[in-house]
């Protein structure tokens, strides 16, 4: 079934090009900067390089790098949801390349949680029987994590075996393709959803504008729409590095669905808040109200840049609405993680220099390899007409 | 031993005259039985037959010898807190001769000695208080013309028991630090052979009592360790049973006298403290019996280990202790929990310009899709006006 849509449209082909640019270049001195960092880290310890505390166990690293960095690697799974569940076929073209982004996106932030283990040469306990504790959200999320990565590769990997002419195994694995694709559809929604129970185990610690019981309903809903953003943001880079067409015909009616998830989410969203009473903390003078607006109107951005049919078919605009909605990602889960969190008075926590270079170096690494991998393997649609360069 | 329902003594007419002579209601001294009977760890019942015997008034002759030392056994027996303690112990034994307590003096008291030994021989307590010097032949300490040595040996010979009380009489004490140069030493060591032994600088008059009483009720001393200290109160480190105990465990540790840690009442380990190879109650009963909160440890001084020969005296005080149990690790953690910095001037730089950058390239991003956006309307437009020009695109 993946492959029949394929005809119809352009298959994906390797970009080409020089890989030694000023893009990859950067990319690559930012992550030998993350890199020493990480060094230092792993011999000297957390207290060496961040600013963690005990008040403040989980900073950037868990936040950005893990939480929000695997609801940005959502495109692949919303997207498949779409292509497979759904059976909108005609948005497979931008199945792949939404696919190497979140294989990316998960692939760091597992490797990423690695770095904010205290004692993380323990790492492997989660997984092991006689340690692990399944009764424990965190276990949830590690081993649904670890599982989607390893199927994600599994879901991506006809792409490196087209490169490698193993059409063998790819005609055998395309067998068992579908229920691949199934447990990358469940998996994410059981993960994504527990990185809400996350804050909901932090009980009254964290501000009453994010602690809901609904929070694994509305961080999934978010990660899905989310995952639309996501798409919209990278085919619009895409085009625009490459130099390639704008696959607007695509764009525009994923925006009208995102739009949709957008406005669940913030029915869901607003409605907990009346029914809680908590849409008061929000009307208080307070950096955090603050905060909470700017998430919401990060949130309700996109329905005034792409709500109209005409503007929906305008690439800056659905870049936009696609930066918007990830905005409102970073937002809602700072806010929830760190900005909404008050563990007591005295505790405060702003990432030290060398923590920022490290997130900074993560994303260095999915840019870096996005760029090496679309470069050399079939993941980019094959550019069948060439009358419409974005450069016109 | 008949009878072993404490309950039942309310009404003896015993335990009433007792209660009279101690001035202590019948409540109160059941229960200090009760108490007394715990603190020796004696199995049920025992508490009744203690009550009868102090009732009884047996009263057995006890012959108390000072030697080297400053008193504060004595002292803090007499001074316990508790008001009717001092009243008891006088009231239980029959203190025939004691230095300090004498009205008696000279060939008086000395008589009185005799006499004592003489009416209740083989059935009186000996209880030395203070080193014994032995160097050139014990001439450091000489009452009524006899040496520490003399006197010991010869009271010792009829004596029913033998208790060293105070860390002087039980191995030396403070006197028998290094140089020693009286030769100072302990009563088991003078007589060549053991003796219950109550050390401590001073001991809690508790222990005595509870020894004491034991030896009234059945005869025999209490159980013993192997430097003839009762095991009742003696075979815990007081480390056992410390109140800062979960502050060890914890790693917490007070570094210096005022210090952070050590207003909070961390573990005062790292000050030296000797509760971890040091034998005594101090935890359970308190030292000295001076009240809850008081022993050293409670107001934050170390433990100096007074109870511990090899460590009282011996170590310097502020040494840390050799662990007799589980080591803490070498390296520990800090004392201030650091609660976090806010943002630097570097961070919130590294911040803003990643801030700005993204919105930079954001914005141009959003700029270039509209320019070619626009352009391609527009060349649709051109389009729709010629229709006829589509055919050369």
């Amino acid at each position: 079934m993946a492959h029949s849509h394929n005809t119809s449209h352009g298959a994906p082909a390797p970009v080409g090009g020089n890989l030694m640019n000023a893009a990859t270049t950067v990319s690559a001195v930012l992550i030998a900067v993350m890199l020493a960092v990480l060094i230092t880290r792993f011999i000297f310890g957390l207290g060496a390089v961040t600013n963690l505390n005990d008040g403040y166990p989980w900073g950037i690293w868990v936040v950005v790098d893990v939480v929000i960095g695997s609801a940005f690697a959502c495109g692949g799974f919303s997207v498949a949801m779409l292509v497979y569940i759904f059976n909108k076929g005609q948005y497979h073209p931008i199945v792949r390349p939404a696919l190497l982004a979140s294989l990316f996106g998960y692939t760091l932030a597992g490797v990423g949680v690695i770095f904010d283990l205290g004692r993380w040469w323990n790492f492997w306990h989660i997984f092991w029987p006689g340690y692990a504790n399944p009764n424990s959200v965190m276990f949830e999320v590690a081993v649904c994590i670890s599982a989607y990565i390893v199927v994600m590769w599994l879901e991506f990997s006809p792409a490196f075996l087209e490169k490698w002419g193993k059409h063998e195994t790819k005609k055998k694995l395309n067998k068992v393709l579908f229920f691949l694709v199934a447990l990358g559809t469940v998996l994410p929604m059981m993960h994504q959803s527990s990185l809400g129970t996350l804050l909901v185990v932090m009980g009254v610690q964290i501000n009453p504008l994010w602690q809901t019981q609904f929070l694994p309903l509305i961080f999934l809903l978010s990660a899905i729409a989310i995952g639309y953003g996501v798409v919209l943001f990278e085919s619009c880079i895409a085009s625009s590095a490459y130099r390639r067409t704008i696959e607007t015909h695509l764009l525009d009616p994923m925006a009208k669905i995102m739009l949709g998830v957008l406005a669940c989410f913030l029915i869901v969203r607003f409605g907990d808040l009346l029914v809680r009473g908590a849409l008061v903390e929000a009307f208080k003078p307070t950096f955090i109200a603050l905060s909470f607006w700017v998430e919401n109107l990060c949130f309700v951005a996109p329905f005034l840049l792409v709500g109209s049919a005409t503007a929906r078919r305008n690439p800056a605009k659905l870049f936009l609405a696609g930066v918007a909605i990830m905005l409102g990602g970073i937002f809602l889960r700072i806010n929830g993680f760190l900005i909404g969190y008050d563990t007591g008075p005295g505790w405060t926590y702003f990432p030290s220099v060398p923590e920022l270079l490290v997130t900074i170096g993560m994303f260095a690494i999915e840019i870096l390899g996005y760029i090496i991998i679309t470069r050399r393997f079939p993941v980019l649609p094959r550019e069948a007409d060439h009358a419409f360069s974005a450069r016109s | 031993m008949a009878n072993t329902n404490l309950l039942k003594l309310e009404d003896n007419d015993s335990i009433v005259a007792a209660c009279k002579r101690l001035e202590m209601s019948k409540r109160e001294f059941l229960q200090f039985c009760a108490a007394m009977s715990a603190t020796l760890g004696l199995p049920q019942g025992a508490e009744a037959a203690m009550a009868t015997a102090v009732a009884a008034k047996k009263r057995p002759s006890v012959i108390w010898l000072h030697f080297q030392e400053c008193t504060g056994c004595t002292e803090s027996m007499l001074r316990a807190e508790h008001p009717t303690l001092e009243k008891l112990i006088l009231d239980v034994i029959s203190l025939d001769y004691h230095e300090t307590l004498f009205a008696a003096a000279g060939h008086q008291a000395e008589s009185a000695r005799k006499t004592a030994m003489a009416e209740n021989k083989g059935k009186y307590l000996l209880v030395i208080e203070g080193a014994i010097p032995t160097r050139d032949g014990g001439i450091y300490c000489k009452i009524g013309g006899k040496t520490a040595i003399e006197l010991t040996k010869e009271c010792a010979a009829d004596a029913a028991a033998v208790i060293a009380i105070g860390s002087c009489a039980s191995w030396g004490g403070m006197p028998s630090t290094d140089p020693n140069p009286t030769g100072a030493t302990g009563v088991a060591a003078v007589l060549g052979k053991p003796v219950v032994t109550i050390p401590g600088c001073p001991p809690n008059p508790y222990n005595f009592l509870s020894t004491v009483v034991h030896f009234l009720t059945f005869g025999t001393l209490p159980e013993v360790d192997h430097l003839g200290r009762p095991k009742f109160a003696y075979s815990r480190l007081v480390h056992e049973n410390c109140e800062r105990r979960a502050h060890f465990d914890a790693g917490r540790f007070a570094m210096d006298f005022g210090d952070d840690g050590h207003r909070k009442g961390y573990c005062l380990y790292k000050l030296g403290c000797k509760g971890p190879e040091t034998y005594a109650n101090c935890p359970t009963i308190m030292f000295g019996d001076a009240g809850g909160g008081t022993w050293p440890v409670g107001c934050g001084h170390p433990c100096i280990g007074c109870t511990e020969q090899g460590v009282g005296f011996t170590k310097p005080i502020h040494m840390v202790a050799k662990m007799k149990n589980v080591e803490p690790p070498l390296q520990y953690p800090r004392i201030v929990e650091e609660k976090g910095t806010g943002a630097t001037i570097g961070s919130a730089a590294v911040l803003a310009a990643v801030a700005g950058a993204a919105a930079g390239a954001g914005a141009m991003v959003a700029k270039n899709l509209g320019l070619s956006h626009q352009a391609e309307e527009a060349e649709k437009a051109r389009e729709n006006q010629r229709p006829g020009e589509k055919a050369e695109v």
